[in-house]
């Protein structure tokens, strides 16, 4: 049974009246507990299939099967409830409320999910990614590294059964991103799928298959060679 | 959401930008202020003159000279027919009159006492005016038909004009002077405060003839009040009244009066009617002020929006529904105009009181007024909140994530 199943998913843009057919029949299946890279060079569609895949956005054409539910059919409350409870996302930019606490960012999923004892989920939360102690830190103390293990946490605190990280290292240092993807390795081996979009193939090469991605339709799709990841573990 | 959860982030918006929050809030303040402030003046000034006709009886006519328009009173020197001996015919012909008082007054009338100058009303009566007019003398005594005959140079003033004349001093057996001539003060009048615009302590009383011949030069009178037995034969009275002053002026069966018989009723009608009017115009423009603020409102709401685009994305992106954006931008703009509302009321309350200080008017609060600006107040939150509370909630989540 696959958590993500893509069949024949296009996603046609109309910008200033021209259309512009950003992915071209799309079939992919992603299972549970899978850590998958997703590569290629800009506007070859990634973005816009993790946004699908995310329940951000909807396919023009083709079906959409997220965890056996046809994606197409549900409405604004179901797809919200949805990125609510079962998507975690992840950006480049980190996307943190500002002057908003790194611990009030993480409560953010669970005010919308209506969830009792937000406030102890949330530093528990932050625990786990090691910033129990910057709980009470502004977005704009913290470093860009401590900002996306924020990001991480609040992707993490609902429990999701994917976490949608879309470049979450791009703008940060080798170090940095280095502890970020030792992050996202824990997460996995606890049973979390996790769909990554990189550019750099030493990002990449954390994930167990890599799909690539030209001109909005899958070019290469493999497994890469077996890590074994220990909790905690230094990359290098 | 819950509505708590909303309200918060709406706090922590609006108090992330406080005088940006201010300013917004400040037409709907004024707004509210306005309003309230308004219908006190309004109501004030109707309380009062309806207290003040209430006190006079309702057994008292007035004989204006000249001729009613539009439920007030043509005054002025234009009519010259009414005159002391009408005064006295009716007195004399009318049946169940009881008291009659001509008088003959003119504002803006130069008074000194020795380096003092102020200007007031003077008037000249004829000495039964404190029965009539129910205005009683309060120190020293009011003048006679001696004093009459003789047009005599005596004055009695009024709290006011003693206040500003005399300070603490004791104006009786001082000596004035009225546009030039010296008359000696005789008494004081009892206090009576204001009605409506007009301080009732701010005049100088003398006898008509003193009034008419060494000072205005005159012959006629402006009014006559007359004093019925009873409230029952006002009407009876009234007809006496006119025919009486038909015949006295000549005036053939084709021609229209030259005076006007009013009863206090009338009055009191002529004035709520005037008031009512006046009050909805003041209310009427606050209310449109109060759009204003509503206006301004909406234009920061939708900056906010544009603002915090990016805020909106990642709010969706992790599990808001569109009702929780719309909920959240809603109840902020609720709290703006409430909250504006709130402190519009204590504004309004405020400038009533002070108005009531510092200009003399009457004032009285209204509930009803209040309730109804501030009910107005939430509605224009919510009325111009909806469009960029909506305008958010239909955003595209990966453009408001992809806004820089």
């Amino acid at each position: 049974m696959s958590l993500i199943r893509m069949t024949g998913v296009e996603k046609v843009y109309r910008m200033d009246g021209v259309e512009v057919q950003a992915l071209q029949g799309i079939s992919l299946s992603i299972a549970p507990g899978e850590f998958v890279a997703i590569m290629g060079p800009s506007g070859s569609g990634k973005s816009t299939c993790m946004n699908i895949m995310g329940c951000l956005d909807r396919p023009t054409a083709g079906t959409y099967l997220l965890d056996g539910t046809d994606v197409s059919t549900l409405d604004d409350v179901a797809l919200a409830r949805l990125r609510n409870r079962r998507l975690g996302f992840v950006f480049q930019s980190f996307n943190l409320l500002p002057r908003t606490s790194a611990v009030e960012n993480v409560e953010l999923p669970m005010i919308y999910a209506g969830t009792p004892d937000r406030r102890a989920k949330a530093l528990a939360a932050l625990e786990a990614v090691g910033l129990r102690a910057r709980a009470g830190h502004l977005p704009t103390q913290l470093s860009g590294g401590e900002q996306q293990r924020v990001a991480i946490a609040r992707a993490l605190v609902v429990s999701p059964s994917i976490i949608l990280a879309d470049e979450p290292t791009g703008n940060l240092d080798s170090t940095t991103a280095g502890e970020i993807m030792t992050l996202l390795d824990r997460l996995c081996s606890q049973g979390i799928t996790i769909v990554l979009i990189t550019h750099e193939a030493e990002i990449a090469a954390h994930a167990r298959r890599l799909i690539q991605f030209r001109d909005g339709r899958v070019v290469r799709d493999m497994a890469t060679r077996t890590r074994t990841v220990s909790p905690g573990a230094p990359l290098r | 959401m819950s509505l708590a959860a909303s309200f918060r982030i709406a706090m922590r918006a609006l108090a992330a930008n406080p005088l940006r929050s201010l300013l917004t809030m400040l037409g709907v303040i004024i707004g509210v202020g306005a309003v309230v402030a308004m219908v006190a003046i309004g109501q004030g000034a109707r309380q009062n003159v309806t207290e003040r006709v209430q006190a006079l009886g309702s057994n008292l006519l007035t004989v204006f000279a000249g001729v009613a328009q539009f439920g007030g009173v043509a005054r002025g020197d234009a009519v010259q027919t009414l005159t002391l001996e009408d005064a006295d015919a009716i007195r004399r012909e009318v049946p169940r009159v009881i008291g009659v008082s001509a008088e003959f007054s003119r504002g803006n009338q130069q008074v000194q006492f020795r380096g003092e100058n102020y200007n007031t009303t003077v008037s000249g009566v004829t000495p039964e005016f404190q029965e009539v007019r129910n205005f009683k003398v309060e120190r020293g005594q009011f003048f006679t038909e001696e004093d009459m005959r003789t047009r005599a140079k005596v004055a009695l003033i009024g709290r006011t004009v003693q206040n500003r004349l005399f300070g603490e001093g004791d104006p009786i057996g001082q000596r004035i002077k009225i546009r030039g001539v010296t008359f000696t003060v005789i008494g004081v009048m009892e206090e009576k405060g204001a009605t409506g615009f007009q301080d009732r302590d701010d005049v100088v009383y003398v006898p008509l003839t003193t009034a008419q011949r060494r000072l205005f030069g005159v012959t006629h009178v402006r009014a006559i009040n007359v004093q019925v037995a009873s409230a029952e034969e006002m009407t009876e009275a009234q007809a006496a009244l006119t025919e009486l002053v038909r015949g006295r002026h000549r005036l053939g069966p084709n021609q229209d009066n030259d005076f006007t018989v009013r009863s206090q009723a009338d009055i009191l009608q002529a004035f709520t009617g005037v008031s009512q009017t006046m009050t909805t115009l003041l209310g009427g423009i606050a209310a449109v002020s109060l759009i204003v603020g509503g206006i301004g409102i909406m234009n920061i709401m939708l900056v906010s929006v544009t603002e915090r685009t990016r805020e909106i994305g990642i709010r969706k992106a992790v599990g808001a529904r569109r009702r929780d954006i719309m909920l959240q931008f809603l109840v902020e703009s609720v709290s703006l105009s409430v909250t504006g509302g709130v402190i519009g009321i204590g504004v309004g309350i405020l400038g009533s009181r002070l108005i009531n200080q510092l200009a003399g008017w009457a004032t009285l609060l209204s509930v009803q007024a209040v309730l109804m600006a501030f009910s107005f107040a939430v509605a224009v939150g919510v009325f111009f909140g909806l469009y960029p509370a909506r305008r958010a909630a239909l955003m595209d989540p990966i453009v408001a994530l992809r806004h820089e």
